[in-house]
């Protein structure tokens, strides 16, 4: 369960120069309009929020955040035929986009034309081999499928395949840390792309385990820095091992009153969601591999590792990055979470 | 390794069928060797192709089902159905892709023949085979007398197995029988598909046993489904529609044999053949001595246990006497001899053929039937009847 949207969108290589493009001529009516429109999205507030969208799209018909959010909270308002078009529109024009076709794949599963579903998500992958969001996303469209066809098979009766899904609708396009190039240089290399089946099955044997970084031999006098990684490496590990006990309360616990929201949602959407993501699940392990501590001052630190997430429907490993800060009563605490 | 070159050897087999006209099950088959291979996308294309042709075809999304879900997770087991459904249902798919991929791998060699069928008559083209353990229905033609085999069927049966004793008892009999009627598509319900072959249980032997029920038929499934699982009838014996139309065509209602064992049993064909020669021995020895009305050496040819209808061998050899003694002359034809072992029972065969009768009394010709048993080392007579 990795939701990629960092708050500040990050585009393509080939969209950089669009925005700079953007930032200077459209200038800070288009920035507002778009600011607005997010925050009128975020409360709920829908007609006001197509309103600013729309004067934000006067001023660049073809930007593509812009096209986005509008078929975004076209599909919050269940407009969906025309969201599915502005999606598709998004697919052609921008075909190295990942999350139009994520989008387009979560309108269909709520349609239940999964088959159409899959098509969008695979086509994403294929886009961004290591997008965590499409991945999730696909596991659950291919376990809708698989129940389809047992169905078939079983002949069992169909009155309980409108089951709820539990896909993720992606509300920005957000892709991950800067800067593009080295993560357009490394993207191909480990994800299980093709064929995560067979990858899953020659990694059944051996289950991730929660790796912890051994702390290097104490010196006589702890130097206090050494000692906060520490502190830090501790709180990352024990927010790892109350994710695998599926203990959603001990995990929520990790995240700070200020945590952002990886998507812009409010705290208790965000909570709500994860809740039924980690409960829901029959099983969970999260692997902590290759952690590395940045001190960025006393009371804040980076965490860098690379996380090797299972559960009974999913897999994943990519590469995730946590901002901890120390909170008054001295406990760290996340403050912000990134994946890719 | 040698697992591995059978394999090689099987998928090239399969290779060249397919290659022809490649039924559901070869296709199937192949989507098995992908996934075998490790060629998981390969598989899911097959599948999704043969579900498009055929989509009644449950195993097949079965199978489909298990390749999307290895897509989320490892798979525990085939057909990793997790949703709460009656365990029989998933064990009948998972018993049918066993029983059809025995069957596909483990064709017999070339040379080795069905040691049930020591001999077809002239007459009849075909014979039809059912191993029972493999669910499979084989079809031999007949090469002068001598059984070839140029086809064969994934079949169910009785839901509790075979050797049918009883009526209702849900089994398939175990025996050596004959088709007796052909009834077309239309003269039944959409239940037995595209037509059904009744045959003659219970036959002379399973009424000599006390054996009873009836309604054996071979036929085809309800149009909804492609296939049934194997053990899924009343004791009928089921063929995918299109499967029994290809029957069909080798079937001669009244000629046709129906033999169900509980496994076929392959020899070689000098075994055979051996096997052969000392039966029709004995039947030649039978017919020559009753032709020479040598009634001694002739009732010498009855098991002490016979039994003929109310007749045990004291009557029959009673009988026999009189008329024999009253004949100046006799002169018996025997023409269109068949010979098959019945299965289970040891050196029991059942013989079928044309008795051309003439005397200076009555003369006729008739179809005879005729149980020879082995006793010590020689062949004897243990039922005769009109057939």
């Amino acid at each position: 369960m990795q939701i990629p949207a960092a708050p500040r969108a990050t585009l393509t290589r080939g969209l950089v120069s669009l925005c700079l493009y953007a930032l200077f001529s459209a200038g800070v009516a288009y920035a507002d309009d778009m600011q607005d429109a997010n925050k009128f999205l975020r409360a709920g507030q829908h007609p006001q929020a197509l309103a600013s969208v729309n004067k934000a799209l006067a001023a660049k018909p073809r930007d593509p955040q812009a096209r986005f959010l509008k078929a975004v909270i076209l599909t919050e308002q269940g407009n969906t035929k025309e969201a599915i078009g502005l999606f598709t529109k998004l697919t052609q024009d921008f075909p190295e986009l990942p999350e139009p076709y994520n989008n387009l794949a979560v309108i269909y599963a709520g349609q239940g034309q999964y088959e159409k579903a899959r098509a969008a998500l695979e086509q994403s992958i294929r886009t961004h081999p290591s997008y965590a969001t499409a991945y999730e996303n696909l596991g659950d469209v291919y376990a809708k499928l698989a129940s389809q066809a047992y169905d078939k098979a079983l002949q069992l009766d169909k009155t309980n395949t409108g089951a709820q899904n539990k896909l993720s609708l992606v509300r920005e396009i957000a892709r991950g840390p800067v800067p593009v190039a080295a993560v357009a240089a490394k993207e191909p290399a480990k994800e299980p792309a093709k064929e995560p089946a067979k990858e899953a099955a020659k990694e059944a044997a051996k289950p991730p385990v929660v790796v912890a970084q051994k702390s290097a031999p104490a010196p006589e006098k702890p130097a206090p820095a050494a000692d906060a990684r520490a502190e830090v490496l501790k709180t990352v590990n024990a927010w790892a091992q109350a994710w695998s006990k599926r203990d959603a309360e001990a995990y929520l616990s990790h995240y700070g009153k200020d945590f952002k929201t990886p998507n812009g949602e409010s705290r208790a959407d965000w909570e709500k969601s994860r809740r039924s993501r980690i409960t829901g699940a029959k099983l969970i392990t999260v692997g902590v591999n290759a952690p590395k501590v940045t001190m960025n001052s006393a009371n804040q630190a980076t965490v860098n590792f690379r996380q090797a997430y299972r559960s009974d429907s999913f897999k994943a490993t990519g590469s995730k990055t946590l901002v901890l800060e120390k909170a008054a009563d001295g406990r760290w605490q996340i403050q912000q979470e990134k994946s890719g | 390794m040698r697992l591995f070159r059978a394999f090689l050897l099987a998928a090239a087999l399969l290779g060249s069928n397919a290659l022809a006209n490649p039924t559901p099950e070869d296709r199937l088959s192949g989507v098995f060797q992908a996934i075998e291979a490790n060629k998981l996308d390969e598989a899911m294309k097959r599948v999704d192709a043969l579900i498009r042709d055929h989509p009644n075809f449950r195993l097949a999304h079965l199978v489909r089902g298990d390749l999307l879900l290895a897509r989320t997770r490892p798979l525990q087991t085939f057909g990793d159905v997790t949703k709460n459904v009656p365990p029989e249902k998933i064990d009948g798919l998972r018993a049918e892709a066993h029983a059809r991929l025995r069957g596909m791998r483990q064709r017999p060699a070339d040379d080795l023949l069905p040691r049930l069928v020591l001999q077809l008559h002239s007459q009849q083209k075909h014979a039809l085979l059912v191993d029972s353990r493999r669910s499979r229905l084989y079809v031999f033609a007949n090469d002068d007398g001598r059984p070839r085999l140029i086809a064969d069927y994934y079949v169910s049966l009785g839901k509790n197995g075979i050797d049918k004793a009883r009526e209702g008892d849900q089994k398939t009999p175990v025996g050596v029988y004959h088709v007796t009627a052909n009834l077309p598509r239309k003269m039944l319900t959409d239940f037995y598909g595209s037509g059904a072959f009744p045959i003659n249980y219970p036959n002379e032997w399973d009424k000599r046993l006390g054996r009873n029920g009836s309604g054996i038929w071979l036929h085809g499934v309800p149009s909804d489904m492609y296939s049934r699982p194997p053990r899924a009838s009343d004791g009928c014996i089921v063929l995918a529609n299109s499967d029994l139309d290809s029957v069909a065509r080798y079937v001669q209602v009244g000629t046709t044999p129906v033999i169900i064992a509980d496994e076929i049993e392959w020899g070689d064909a000098a075994a055979v053949e051996a096997e052969r020669k000392s039966l029709a021995a004995a039947i030649e020895q039978w017919r020559s001595d009753w032709q020479n009305r040598d009634t001694d050496k002739y009732l010498a040819h009855y098991s002490p246990k016979f039994v003929a209808g109310k007749q045990d061998l004291a009557a029959w050899s009673d009988h026999k006497r009189k008329v024999n003694a009253a004949r100046r002359w006799i002169k018996v034809g025997v023409n269109r001899v068949s010979m098959f072992r019945h299965p289970r029972e040891r050196d029991f065969v059942v013989v079928s053929f044309e008795q051309d009768y003439r005397s200076d009394g009555l003369s006729n010709v008739m179809h005879k039937r005729q149980y020879w048993v082995k006793e010590g080392a020689r062949w004897k007579i243990l039922y005769e009847g009109a057939a």
